[in-house]
């Protein structure tokens, strides 16, 4: 538990599939304790690559990932990933999907009430109490990401990571699902990587935005976001990081090209 | 049978995206199949009627093949106690025949499934043992088991193992990687990740494996029970032509037929109780 590193650290990291050279150079990251950082670029420029990368679930070429100062080299219990297919296992019902893998014998050791304990939690914290016995068949796409959401939580992970997790969602469940963010990250203090497309999503939720792009890809440009939260009523405030967003956007994909 | 398997496949598909009207089309159209289904049976009965009362002559060895005699030789079949007993032993080995095939079928085809290497490798073997006849076996399972129960529970084995073990090799190949991901991410063990996402994940098409088996189960249990036995449903069908009693000859063929159509649909009824939950 020291305060020394950050709770989530990339360097250096290069990453590449087969021969076809490497798809990112250079990246590097650093994330603190609550903070937001939300990862954007084109689509295919390799942002679930390097997604898996940071949670351990695939090796960079070069370079490497920490977690609380300590470099890994597989998946880590308190990284907790989500990805835009909620990935609910169609057997469970919603509280055991939530459960799910806590009694596994790599994650810390609780007592079943504890794990009762964070699973009530979880689920009271995504609002889906009363939905906690039915099966994801019976679940809209927003309750359903929620609760990929809770499981991410009853681990109280120290980082989380999330790849376009509401993607696949309508405005008005995403804007939903953007505050229900907010206030776990707040609540919880996770160091949250975001990946998405969405330049919206990232002005609205990120204390940074890091721009990829080019081939192979790097941080482009990088920008802190002051601005107190909630931010949906100050949109026009951000306009300017907004327009300077879309033509480093811009001028990545024309040098892509 | 394509026409079942038909039903399966829109159960998983159509039903997710218009529930509504899926149901009402089932529910206005079930009377109407019921009463085609009950007309297709009248015929056939029709032709049997046809074939050994109007065409046969009276006297005749096809004569005594008729459906009053057979009807009549039914149900005095069905309130004795003989019967019962028969159809007992038929069943339990069949349940021995598929609780076998299950506990060699769903370990091997896991492991098929999960591993490319043993899949190349047996595949063109598995295709091979499967396209054999189980009854081509039935000489060399007597001279090697003897004659009575086990070279009846090795057939029947061998008949069934197929469709299960290719059943649940499928279903590993079909797991959603997104599940297999998520035990990843939880840092399950390769234990954890095959009792707690493998296993679960293939129970559909271990199910599928079943039904198809159990249809398989009750095609070779008659010809099996030919082999020196003296109880079961196909003893029964030697013994009633040894004792020239035709008409409960008859009466046995229809019982098969009614006892196979009601495992297949309860075969197929465990399978559809599974799928709603388990189609995503
Ligand atoms: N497992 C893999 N093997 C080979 N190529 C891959 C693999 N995963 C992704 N790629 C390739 O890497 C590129 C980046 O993919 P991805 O990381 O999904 O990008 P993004 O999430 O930004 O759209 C794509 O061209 C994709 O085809
Ligand atoms: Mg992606």
């Amino acid at each position: 538990m020291s305060t020394a590193h950050p709770i989530l650290e990339a360097r250096e990291i290069a990453l590449g599939y087969g021969n076809a050279g490497p798809l990112i150079t250079d990246f590097g990251l650093a994330l603190n304790a609550g903070e937001i950082v939300t990862i954007l670029g084109p689509s295919g420029i390799g942002k679930s690559s390097l997604i898996r990368v940071l949670a351990g679930l695939q090796q960079p070429n070069t370079g490497h990932v920490a977690v609380d100062g300590q470099v890994i080299r597989n998946v880590h219990p308190r990284v907790a990933i989500a990805f835009q297919n909620p990935g609910l296992l169609p057997w469970l019902n919603l509280e055991r999907n939530v459960a799910f893998g806590l009694s596994f014998a790599r994650q810390l050791r609780l007592s079943s009430a504890e794990r009762r304990a964070r699973t009530d939690a979880a689920i009271r914290k995504v609002g889906l109490d009363h939905a906690r016995h039915r099966l994801p068949a019976e679940l809209s796409g927003g309750m359903a990401q929620r609760a990929a959401l809770a499981r991410c939580l009853a681990r109280q992970p120290k980082a989380l990571l999330l790849d376009e997790p509401f993607g696949a969602l309508d405005e008005i469940t995403r804007a939903d699902m953007q505050s229900l963010l907010l206030s776990v990250v707040r609540e919880f203090r996770t160091a949250t990587v975001l990946v998405t497309h969405d330049i919206d999503e990232a002005l609205l939720l990120s204390d940074r935005i890091v721009l990829i792009g080019g081939a192979p890809a790097r941080e482009l440009a990088q920008w802190r976001i002051d601005h107190p939260q909630p931010r949906h009523d100050r949109l026009a405030e951000l306009g300017r990081i907004r327009i300077e967003i879309v033509q480093a956007l811009h001028a990545a994909i024309v040098r892509h090209h | 049978m394509s026409e079942v398997i038909d039903g399966i496949a829109a159960q998983n598909d159509v039903s997710q995206r218009q529930p509504a009207e899926r149901k009402l089309r089932r529910r206005s159209g079930a009377p109407l199949r019921f009463v085609h289904g009950l007309a297709g049976l009248g015929l056939i009965v029709l032709a049997w009627w046809i074939a050994t009362d109007l065409l046969a002559a009276p006297d005749s060895l096809e004569a005594r093949f008729a459906p009053q005699a057979t009807f009549s030789s039914l149900f005095q079949l069905l309130s004795s106690s003989d019967l019962a007993l028969h159809v007992a032993v038929s069943l339990k080995r069949i349940l021995v025949g598929l609780v076998l095939a299950l506990a060699i079928g769903v370990p091997v085809g896991l492991v098929v499934g999960l591993n490319k290497t043993v899949e190349a490798a047996t595949s063109p073997a598995f295709q091979l043992l499967r396209m054999i006849s189980p009854l081509s076996w039935m000489p060399i399972a007597v001279m090697v088991l003897g004659v009575g129960d086990y070279p009846i529970y090795f057939l029947l084995t061998f008949a069934a193992v197929w469709p299960i073990l290719l059943n649940t090799a499928a279903g590993v190949r079909h797991l959603d990687p997104a599940w297999l991901t998520l035990s990843r991410s939880l840092c399950a063990t390769p234990w954890e990740n095959l009792i707690h996402v493998v296993i679960p994940g293939v129970v559909g098409h271990v199910l599928t494996g079943v039904r198809l088996a159990i249809g398989i189960l009750w095609i070779v249990l008659v010809p099996c029970e030919m082999l020196g036995v003296s109880a079961g449903l196909g003893y029964m069908i030697l013994d009633t032509r040894d004792r020239l009693a035709y008409s409960e000859l008859m009466a046995m063929v229809i019982v098969i037929g009614l006892l196979g159509f009601l495992l297949d649909a309860a075969a197929r009824a465990l399978h559809s109780r599974w799928l709603p939950a388990s189609s995503e």
